[in-house]
């Protein structure tokens, strides 16, 4: 199966394009980011499809010349999704901007905390400690 | 029926809430009558049972991996059954006087539990043997931790769980050992024709491994008496009377096949033995009763285990006696403790005294059952004890399973001696809960318990002394089980008297002894406090989880460095890693290229690309939002050219309805985005990137030439008309062939706009619109072209908006329905059609502002969402009620052939999926422009919108605007 390679080097740039953006750490470019980078995605899937055909509608066309319907299928569940995430990430930024005044994304405090755990060679809060004690002392009780 | 049964006590069980909302603590009493009403069913087994048949029931259940819902009762089972279903109602009723206050979680899970116990000793087939086994787990899990505020319940209930599923994982392995072997996943076919072999071997013994840890043998022996964290009924019908002998009942049915096996008897008697002398030696030292109790099951599993996986006759009669006398004395022993406890608010041994004197009745049918306890004539359990040291005196002598002498000796030996302690531990119970002490104050009884909640432990302990003579009757109807033991010589019959014999003998030693021990008490705790403290098991397992725990907080801290830039990076040099390597180590580049399909192709191409490019350095946000939308019309226009019109349409109606979206935010964002120094980090971003795009488009090359296969959907041109009736492909992938994957969808679009809805609202949907001062303009006033104009300034308004919108509107809307019918045959859909409407609505906020968003659409989103997803499920499960599959499609067509240009009109019932969709995408989109749109402008309104600074990136957040405007509000 021989497939076009403008639409994969398409894919490439928006794909590349998304990475540069998600790295960021202004959340509205990541944002940008997804969407370019979904596009992308998108268009890898009409590479998949093989070559250009005509629209899979029974009784317009001859079988052999449609184009592979399953991937379209997937890709509209796609396009769709990614506006509904896209609307609450802007809406995450928005609120962002609310309550901080900017919207970047900032580091993690638990993973900091966690580093700082490992450095005291200590356990997390799941863990809890307990002896049953046999003498009576520690009584386990309701 | 026991299926029935059981299910009907699970539901008994989900319903607490109605039992207690309607009887409050009388439903203790209402919902002992589920396992009262399966203790009857039980009861009229017995004269099949006596005979010796077996009571089995099987249905289908996973019939591809040889999987059946069956069940088998025969003797053993049915006395577990009886022992499960008699003592759960007796503790159920118990509980209604036991627990102050409504406990509803307590109820479910207790009546959950006698199901799942029901289930675990019936079942035939090991793979529900297994389930029901891992449900008691959870259920004694979430017992135990009731009050997870406290330290000691969450600690307990954890430490339960893991051990005892460390345990049930080892059997898992046994059983699906056993189970390839034998061919065959029926415990009775597998133990009438065992498997042979080494795997069968480690197989047996990693099943014996679950039930020693859920027994609490040594070294699993550390989580029973944690578990006393648990109310005192729980206690007592979980960590006494039936959940611990699961780990008994398995072995008591394994054995006789599987007691051959290499070290099998070994591992029994050996940690049989440890556990009964270490949890008497353990009891004798607690003060607090309960937990004393709990020490004393230990030591009562470890004694039991060892005689039923003996395998031999006389082992197993005395192991299924001493099963039963074990769950009536610590049944009652247990529920009495609960009693004195309630009534005096105290358990520890130290504090109480005299309680005999105010409680007698109490006092003397707990005797009966201490004394059952402790092996004293002529309560039952003095029989089975009897019975219990004849099979071991037997066993010396090899009694048919090779066992040397010496060993056996010993064995004998330290049972007298565990006995002994059994004895001085029952007396010092008894002592502590009842007798008067001399150097202790009388407790007062506080309050005196009611005769229904002693009637539970009184029961019980008259039958310890009531079945002590009943050994002849109990030996014939055992008879049926010990006979098929094919080891051993033939016991005894149960009896009190068989003459001056060596198991008489060697009980009276141990009574002796016992007394000893009981009299000489602060000499023998004075000798106990001088062994020193060793790490034992339950050390060992702190150790563990302690070491488990920190490596997780290392790796982790190693791992997630917190920033999402580096994750990400990480994450994406391991993809071009790993597959650029395998593209450049397997070499199988693509033999024939085509640069494009068509020269259009290539010129749109091109000018996504440049617009991509455009969009890394674009700083303006709108400016940003304009560019990523030209990559989407181009993709769109890709699409268009591939064949996929369906897509091409949903991607321009999403693409404007996102751009819309994204502007309407924007307006209270700063213009630009950060500007930050030229990092050299850009120069990684910009390689990783880079390197990411250039591994994608080879990697997808390479994987579309490689393709041998046929696309799946091949055939989908002449199915999705024969079977969803519609001519558009992907429409009838999408509302039929692959319905479930667009509910999934449907789903996520609904808690993205709940998601979104919510960061603006904060609160309620609804709240905003009612009590925001908004309402809808009433039918009389003259707005002019659109109604919501009214309440607009009339410097904002644009009249040839609103002229277009008014003209737009309608034509939009008939558009939209005209695509969701008409999607199932050619391009459109629900998707589509909602879209189109949706942006119908955006268009009406657009033209006259949130007014006239509420004239368009006077409803909730969250109504539209939760209808729309309503329509989908029921159209997905209509047709199971009619005998149909989920998710099949019907059609109909309604013709009209005199009328030639209307045609006919032929409905399919996956058009109502399809309306599902468009229900939900209106909803979202709607959701969407009313949060983004009118929920800003209130925002706005009440100054809680940031504030761009000027000539900044950044913004003056709500809350400091609050507090600078705050004085002049």
């Amino acid at each position: 199966m021989t497939s076009s390679l403008a639409l994969a080097v398409t894919a490439g740039v928006l794909i590349a394009a998304g990475v540069y953006l998600l790295t960021e750490r202004s959340l509205t470019r990541i944002l940008m980011g997804v969407l370019v980078m979904s596009n992308g995605v998108n268009l890898l899937f009409l590479v998949a499809m093989g070559r250009a055909g005509r629209p899979a509608i029974i009784g317009s066309t001859d079988p052999e010349a449609m184009s592979d319907p399953l991937p379209q299928a997937m890709v509209l569940t796609a396009i769709v999704i990614t506006m509904a995430v896209s609307a609450f990430v802007v809406t995450m930024a928005y609120r962002s901007f609310q309550l901080n005044g900017n919207d970047e994304v900032s580091d993690d405090v638990e993973d900091a905390r966690i580093r700082a755990l490992a450095e005291r060679d200590d356990v997390s809060d799941s863990y809890e400690d307990i002896k049953f004690s046999d003498t009576g002392e520690d009584v386990v009780s309701e | 029926m026991l299926l029935t049964l059981i299910i009907a006590l699970f539901v008994v069980a989900t319903m607490a809430q109605v039992w207690t909302r309607w009887l409050g603590r009388n439903s203790f009493a209402l919902v002992a009558l589920a396992p009262a009403v399966a203790f009857g069913w039980a009861l009229t087994l017995a004269p099949k049972i006596s005979r010796g048949e077996h009571h089995t029931e099987t249905y289908p259940w996973i019939p591809t991996l040889g999987v059946k819902l069956s069940f088998h009762i025969g003797l053993v089972q049915w006395l577990l059954m009886l022992v499960v279903t008699g003592i759960g109602a007796l503790i159920l009723l118990y509980c209604r006087w036991y627990f102050a206050n409504i406990q509803t979680r307590t109820l479910g899970l207790l009546v959950a539990f006698a199901g799942a116990m029901v289930g675990l000793v019936t079942a035939d087939d090991l793979v529900v043997l297994y389930v029901f086994w891992e449900l008691t787990t959870v259920f004694s899990y979430l017992l135990i931790g009731h009050d997870s505020s406290r330290r000691a319940n969450r600690a307990a209930a954890m430490t339960a769980l893991i051990v005892t599923t460390f345990g049930g994982l080892a059997m898992l392995v046994g059983i699906v050992t056993l189970g390839l072997h034998a061919d065959t996943f029926s415990l009775q076919t597998i133990l009438s024709h065992p498997p042979t072999g080494a795997a069968v071997t480690v197989g047996a013994l990693l099943m014996l491994v679950g039930a020693l840890s859920k027994s609490a043998l040594v070294p699993f022996h550390f989580w029973l008496p944690g578990a006393m964290a648990a109310p005192t009924p729980v206690s007592a019908y979980l960590h006494a009377a039936t959940m611990v002998k699961a780990g008994v009942f398995l072995v008591a049915m394994l054995a006789p096949t599987f007691a051959g096996v290499p070290g099998w008897r070994v591992a029994v008697t050996l940690l049989g033995a440890t556990t009964m002398i270490m949890g008497g030696w353990r009891a004798l030292r607690q003060n607090d009763l309960k937990l004393l109790l709990a020490y004393g099951t230990v030591s009562q599993l470890g004694f039991i285990t060892m005689l039923v996986g003996l395998g031999t006759k006389a082992g197993a009669q005395a192991g299924i006696a001493m099963l039963l006398a074990h769950a009536l004395f610590k049944g009652t022993l247990f529920l009495a403790l609960g009693v004195v406890d309630h009534s005096t608010g105290t358990r520890d041994l130290t504090k109480l005294s005299g309680v005999g004197r105010q409680l007698p009745v109490l006092a003397v049918l707990t005797g009966l059952a201490a004394a059952s306890m402790a092996g004293l004539p002529p309560l039952f359990g003095f029989v089975a004890k009897e019975g219990a040291l004849d099979a071991l005196v037997k066993l010396t002598g090899g009694d048919g399973t090779g066992a040397l002498p010496a060993p056996t000796v010993l064995l004998l030996a330290a049972v007298v001696l565990g006995s002994a302690l059994t004895m001085a531990y029952s007396l010092r119970f008894w002592w502590g809960a009842f007798a008067p002490k001399p150097q202790v104050a009388t407790t007062p009884v506080t309050h005196r318990p009611e005769i229904g909640f002693q009637i539970a432990p009184w029961l019980l302990g008259l039958a310890s002394l009531v079945l002590g003579f009943l050994g002849g009757p109990l030996t014939r109807l055992l008879s049926g089980y010990v006979d098929a033991v094919p080891t051993g010589k033939q016991p005894h019959s149960l009896a009190l008297w068989y003459g001056f014999t060596w198991p008489l003998m060697l009980s009276l030693v141990a009574l002796g002894l016992g007394v000893l021990l009981f009299w000489f008490r602060s000499e023998v705790s004075q000798i106990q406090s001088t062994f020193p403290e060793v790490a034992a098991a339950d050390e060992i397992y702190r150790r563990v989880m302690r070491m488990i725990d920190g490596i997780a907080v290392e790796t982790t801290a190693r791992t997630q460095r917190g920033s999402l830039a580096s994750t990400l990076s990480i994450i994406l040099s391991v993809f071009v890693l790993g597959v650029a390597g395998a593209l450049v180590t397997r070499r199988n580049w693509p033999d024939e290229l085509l640069v494009a399909d068509s020269w259009a192709q290539a010129a749109v191409a091109l000018l996504t690309c440049v617009a991509a490019l455009n969009l890394m350095w674009v700083r303006g946000r709108v400016r940003a939002v304009l560019t990523v939308g030209a990559t989407g019309y181009g993709t769109a226009l890709l699409f268009l050219l591939h064949g996929a019109p369906d897509l091409a349409l949903t991607q321009v109606l999403v693409e404007t309805a996102s751009v819309l979206i994204f502007l309407l935010v924007m307006r209270s964002l700063p213009k630009y985005f950060t500007d930050r120094p030229l990092h050299s980090s850009r120069w990684w971003r910009l390689l990783l990137a880079v390197a990411v795009g250039a591994t994608v488009t080879t990697a997808i090359m390479v994987a579309a030439s490689s393709r041998t296969h046929d696309p799946v959907s091949k055939g989908l041109e002449t199915v999705a008309y024969e079977f969803g009736y519609g001519k558009n492909i992907v429409n009838v992938i999408l509302v039929d062939t692959r319905a479930w994957d667009t509910l999934g969808e449907l789903t996520v679009l609904v808690a993205a706009a709940t998601g979104v809805a919510a960061l603006i609202f904060l609160r309620a949907r609804v709240t905003e619109r009612r009590h925001g001062g908004r309402r809808r303009v009433g039918r009389d006033s003259t707005g002019g072209w659109l109604r919501g104009t009214v309440s607009l300034n009339p410097g904002s308004r644009s009249l040839i908006f609103e002229v277009t919108t008014r003209l737009l509107f309608g034509i939009m809307m008939i558009a939209s329905i005209h695509l969701l019918i008409a999607g199932h045959n050619s391009p459109g859909g629900g998707f589509a059609g909602g879209l189109v409407a949706g942006l119908a609505l955006v268009v009406r906020y657009l033209a006259a502002g949130a007014a006239e968003l509420e004239e368009a659409a006077p409803i909730d989103a969250g109504r539209l969402l939760g209808a729309g997803l309503l329509v989908a499920i029921a159209t997905a499960l209509v047709p199971a009620f009619f005998g149909g599959r989920i998710f099949q499609s019907y059609h109909i067509t309604i013709g009209w052939p005199d009328v030639p240009r209307v045609g006919s009109l032929h409905l399919v019932s996956s058009t109502a999926f399809d309306i599902g969709v468009y229900l939900i995408v209106v909803g979202m989109v709607l959701d969407v422009v009313r949060s983004l749109g009118a929920g800003i402008d209130q925002q706005a309104s009440d100054q809680k919108t940031p504030l761009p600074l000027p000539d900044s990136t950044t913004a003056v957040p709500a809350s400091a605007r609050a507090d600078s405007t705050g004085g002049s509000r």
